[in-house]
């Protein structure tokens, strides 16, 4: 059970605001680790700077123990890294397969119809899709879509932002059903939740993020025991 | 007959109108910003093919590749030198940059070349118009050739953007650069690659341009870039196939206003539809409204 990312000490800045302040955590190997807390915590930035996105001033960034704090977006989803970003940000214009093709951008030649078969058999729904603007698809579709393109790329770390947003709780359900299949197949994946109750139930580890600081750390377990938690995010 | 003669320069001026606009969508599309120099990259090609074929004697088609690699690399230049470093500042500051680099071009080309008019030799020098209509009906070379071209590109540049994986990574770029960053896209050369295809059309276009028109001064290119513009804009800017449609038919409302109405007016009816256009649809002919789902 090695350690698959290392986040060490980052700061990010937002012109003269302050968004991250001094964040580490760590995912090993196999896990599902979450990242809860409330609305402009610093969940989704904290995951924009490990892709690339955005730029630490200090600290560093390893992932398979190289660092990636100085590594162009683009190259980081090479060596393994899939971010499917809060809002699902699918290529609204482009049909369903050409977003999964653009998923596999990095990919080997040779892997593409192994790992689109692969996604298919995740997501059938978008199998009978495939050349259907994406622009047109239900919120849940897009999800699936937003999940499928980034597993083309077969990612070793797999980071998910707020993948139930605006979905029926019944979508919801499903969405996390998969997240732990994809999890059992070998992903690690490091989720990023607003229902911290869903996060918690799936996640092995969980930190909790206020205002650009870890506040708390534990198993899913703990976190979803512990009196602080269920005040604030548990609704209890 | 006059009236399909007047048809024809048209539509051949529409095909120089659409090939020009197709640098500016696909420059817009890709990267947000108006490219106000790209009428001046037409200047500058075809400076590179007069210069190649009658001071070096050049082949008039092999002039023409070399001014396409010339303006090719300008534009990657220019983005790169101009253009790069203000990414992400706002687009007031890129505006501004692209009108000062229009200027930049225009008077370099203005201490290279002067002010005299250079008197641009048709690249279909010699060949023979068509006759149709038992002679009543003249087809020069250049219509034929201008029209073609524009076809061509326009199925060619089709086929590049829906089926290879640069040009699906262009269109990627397009709708959400960051997004696309995600999937390992880079956009640096993405966008690159759009302004060296936008630049090597623009050296098409100067040449096929002054074929037909072939008075050659530092000038030259800007009446025609916001021309173009204008069609770009007219289409749906971002649109490849508005760029087409738009260059085609700003270039025969310009001819026929020139026929049947006014030479003086001619420019002030191609903008009053341009108007007109723009207030039953913001977004252009085939402009995509932009829609979000939650």
């Amino acid at each position: 059970m090695g350690s698959v990312l290392t986040v060490k000490n980052i700061n990010v800045y937002y012109g003269a605001i302050h968004a991250l302040k001094g964040i580490s955590l760590d995912v090993n190997r196999g896990e599902i680790v979450t990242l809860i807390g409330a609305n402009g915590a610093g969940k989704s930035t904290t995951l924009h700077t490990i892709s690339g996105l955005l730029r630490s001033k200090t600290g560093d960034i390893e992932f398979l123990e190289s660092s990636i704090a100085h590594v162009p977006a683009h190259k980081i989803v090479a060596m393994g890294i899939s971010h499917v970003p809060e809002g699902r940000r699918i290529f609204q214009g482009l049909t369903v397969e050409e977003n999964l093709q653009m998923g596999a951008f990095v990919t080997k030649k040779d892997r593409i119809a192994h790992n689109l078969e692969y996604v298919y058999e995740q997501f059938p729904r978008l199998k009978e899709r495939t050349s259907q603007i994406a622009g047109t698809l239900s919120g849940g579709e897009q999800q699936m879509l937003a999940m499928g393109r980034a597993l083309m790329s077969d990612p070793e770390l797999l980071m998910l932002d707020e993948p139930s947003m605006g979905l029926a709780p019944i979508l919801v359900d499903q969405i996390f059903d998969i997240i732990v299949n994809l999890n059992k197949a070998g992903t690690t994946i490091l989720l990023v939740e607003q229902n911290a109750q869903m996060a918690l139930s799936v996640a092995d580890r969980a930190y909790v993020i206020e205002t650009g600081r870890i506040t708390l750390s534990g198993t899913g377990e703990e976190l979803s025991k512990s009196e602080e938690v269920k005040k604030a995010y548990l609704g209890g | 007959m006059n009236f399909l003669s007047s048809l024809i320069s048209g539509l051949s001026l529409g095909s120089v109108y659409a090939i020009i606009a197709l640098g500016y969508t696909m420059v817009y599309g890709i990267s947000k910003m108006l490219n106000f120099a790209h009428g001046d990259v037409i200047m500058i090609g075809a400076y590179v093919s007069f210069i190649m074929s009658m001071h070096l004697g050049m082949n008039g088609w092999l002039a023409l590749l070399v001014a396409m690699f010339v303006c090719t690399c300008l534009g990657v230049l220019i983005e790169r030198l101009a253009y790069r470093p203000l990414r992400g500042t706002g687009s007031l500051a890129v505006l501004i940059t692209a009108i000062g680099v229009s200027y930049f071009l225009q008077n370099m080309a203005l201490l290279i070349w002067g002010a005299n008019p250079r008197i641009f030799t048709s690249l279909f020098n010699g060949m023979a118009p068509i006759h149709a209509a038992g002679g009543q009906l003249n087809i020069s070379a250049e219509s034929i050739f201008t029209i073609a071209a524009n076809i061509i590109i326009m199925i060619v540049l089709t086929l590049f953007v829906n089926k290879t994986k640069a040009g699906k990574a262009m269109r990627a770029v397009s709708e959400d650069n960051g997004a696309a960053q995600l999937m390992g896209i880079n956009v640096n050369q993405s966008i690159s690659l759009t302004f060296a295809i936008g630049s090597g059309l623009a050296a098409v276009a100067g040449v096929l341009m002054c074929s037909a028109y072939p008075v050659l001064i530092p000038t030259t290119g800007a009446m025609p870039g916001i021309k173009a513009f204008t069609a770009a804009v007219f289409g749906g800017i971002g649109s490849i196939p508005g760029a087409m449609i738009g260059g085609l038919i700003l270039g025969i409302i310009e001819i026929f206003s020139r026929a049947y109405i006014s030479t003086e007016l001619a420019d002030a009816i191609v903008f009053g539809c341009l108007i007109v256009v723009l207030l039953v649809r913001p977004t252009g002919l085939l402009g995509k409204k932009v829609h979000e789902k939650v």
